[in-house]
């Protein structure tokens, strides 16, 4: 590394990825039983005497277990929430012990569909179970005994991440301080899981799929993969952002009368697709969106939010964009106006951004500072 | 507004809120007044903000902080769902008065009220000179006020009363922020009420 720029003052620094067996068979919300399993975690910081400066940082669709810092050997790979997380930052590593997690069902290391099945020594492929961000949630509680944390100082995520800290709200009350809950939702509604829908037909269909066993073919449904994204990005972002960045610029040469890439939007999405495909397991992807589409706390209260908050002690923080429209600040007020009726403490910030959903990755000032203030106040 | 006076309001509305009582601050500002409350009379509750920046000194300042913008009215409330509902001298920069005092007696079981009086005395002077009244209770221009109702200590009455709402306790103060008795609305600078909804 020493040839290398040198590290910001801020980075949490080099990060090795640390790996957790647990052995005992885990029953799923399905039903079906997973006959143990790995979970990939980094940490950043150092856990405190008392054990009270952990925070849980849960990741979002395509996240995983890299959030901060540079990957040992890999220049390169900056964690994905790295303007968050660090000294100095507001999610401050000095004052917390920050825990990152890759969940079930992943495909960076923790037990997923790229992941051996023991009883058919195979790929799991299509045949991993249906996880929900219950399942998670136990799971990650498993990882949190493992390493001594009784009760998480914070649990922060953003999108599917969010729904994540809300069910650790609920379902494991007495282990939650502060839920920390970004650009998220009660529950996708109908527009929201008809998006999810097409990207997985696109991946589904992608004749390289195979029924979701295309490890032993040899192939990967990269055309499915990089459609899936390509959707995605465009629902991550606001119109107004894409007229901003791309406009109806033509790449050089100007109009071709082709179906080739002409215009910058074009040339953006594709992009983004190759690499995702590239780098992203198709089996996994399908999980993810299936777990965000069922994710409904209100569904086992008899529809009704307030009441399946009523478990819930923690005090929360909402934060919403105004120009996210996949996870528009309409939905975070729902959350809001649940945790009132419980007469929990909650605040809410709605961050003027045009960036859409995918303002929770950015660091916008106002966000970092709304973030910042609120991790400050949480004692350890 | 001198810092004085900022204590003296806030120990008048302190005075009205019930120990332990469940508060929403409309226009909060940086939480100063519910702060007061908590540590004063135990109270817990919400404020309201608009203002990101003033949004960010609550969370600072350890107090609930809602980012939701008034003149929406507060649909997200539930009925009767905190003992009192306070807007601490920000009514006069709202526009949907009538739905605004409407909706805090609908969430709120009681509301406090406070706003500077447009026909305290020397405002009067000012107007009768062929100039808006700038004073400290009114620290603004025309031009770049944040206010967008005149209304009088007179006017804020007639309206309560078409509206069905009864005045509970009322104080009017002077510049020096003395309570008035005689002649409020032309010796007060500053008006702070305590209101409920009418038995009818």
């Amino acid at each position: 590394m020493a040839t290398d720029t040198p590290l910001p003052p801020d980075s949490v620094g080099i990060v090795e990825p640390q790996s957790a067996r647990f052995d005992a068979p885990l029953t799923l919300k399905s039903g079906a039983v997973l006959p143990g399993f790995d979970l990939m975690y980094e940490t950043y910081g150092e856990l405190n005497a008392a054990r009270s400066n952990a925070v849980l940082v849960c990741p979002a669709l395509s996240g995983h277990h890299h959030a901060a810092g540079v990957t040992a050997g890999q220049p390169g790979n900056i964690g994905w929430w790295d303007n968050l997380i660090g000294p100095g930052k507001p999610l401050d590593t000095r004052k917390f012990f920050v825990i990152s997690v890759n969940n079930l069902g992943g495909c960076h290391g923790s037990s997923g569909p790229t992941s051996t099945n023991p009883e058919t020594a195979k790929p799991w492929g299509a045949d991993f179970p249906i996880v929900t961000v219950e399942d998670w949630v136990i799971a990650q509680s498993q990882l949190a005994d493992r390493l001594g944390i009784d009760a998480w100082a914070a649990i922060i995520g953003g999108s599917l991440g969010g729904m994540q800290a809300m069910a650790w709200s609920i379902h494991c009350p007495a282990r939650v301080r502060h839920a920390i809950v970004i650009a998220s939702a009660p529950k996708l509604t109908a527009q929201n899981i008809a998006f999810n829908e097409v990207a997985r037909q696109a991946i589904i269909t992608d004749p390289d799929f195979h029924g979701g066993h295309f490890y032993e073919h040899g192939t990967l449904p990269r055309r499915g993969l990089r459609l899936a994204r390509m959707l995605g990005h465009i629902t991550y972002q606001s119109d107004d952002l894409m007229a901003a960045k791309f406009g109806r610029r033509l790449r050089e040469g100007g109009r071709k009368f082709s179906f080739e890439v002409e215009f910058e939007i074009e040339s953006y999405l594709r992009y983004q697709g190759d690499k995702f495909a590239g780098s992203f397991d198709a089996n996994t992807y399908l999980l993810a969106t299936r777990a965000l589409d069922y994710f409904d706390p209100a569904h086992e209260a008899g529809g009704d939010l307030a009441a399946a908050f009523a478990p819930a002690t923690a005090d929360f923080l909402l934060v919403s964009f105004s120009t996210d429209w996949r996870f528009a600040p309409s939905r975070s007020r729902e959350i809001v106006d649940a945790l009132m009726r419980n007469a929990r403490n909650v605040s809410y910030a709605e961050i003027e951004s045009s960036a859409g959903h995918d303002s929770f990755l950015l660091d916008d000032p106002h966000y970092h500072a709304v973030l910042r203030a609120y991790f400050d106040n949480i004692t350890v | 507004m001198s810092t004085l006076d900022i204590r003296i309001d806030y120990d008048v509305i302190a005075s009205w809120v019930a120990e332990g009582a469940r508060v929403l601050d409309l226009g909060c500002g940086d939480g100063a007044l519910l702060r007061h409350l908590k540590d004063a009379r135990g109270a817990s509750g919400y404020g309201a903000e608009i203002d990101i920046e003033r949004v960010i000194a609550c969370m600072k300042n350890g107090i609930n902080v809602l980012q939701i913008d008034l003149e929406e009215g507060l649909y997200d409330f539930k009925d009767q769902s905190f003992d009192l509902v306070i807007i601490s001298n920000a009514l006069q920069a709202l526009h949907r008065t009538e739905k605004l005092l409407r909706e805090m007696l609908r969430v709120g079981r009681e509301a406090v009220v406070s706003f500077p009086n447009f026909a305290y005395w020397k405002h009067r002077v000012s107007i009768m000179d062929g100039h808006m009244p700038v004073s400290d209770r009114l620290p603004y221009q025309w031009y770049d006020t944040p206010n967008v109702r005149f209304f009088t200590i007179a006017d804020f009455e007639q309206l309560c009363d078409k509206l069905g709402i009864e005045v509970r306790e009322r104080l009017v103060l002077d510049d020096a922020g003395r309570p008035v008795t005689d002649e409020p609305n032309f010796l007060g600078s500053f008006a702070l009420y305590r209101l409920g909804r009418s038995a009818a």
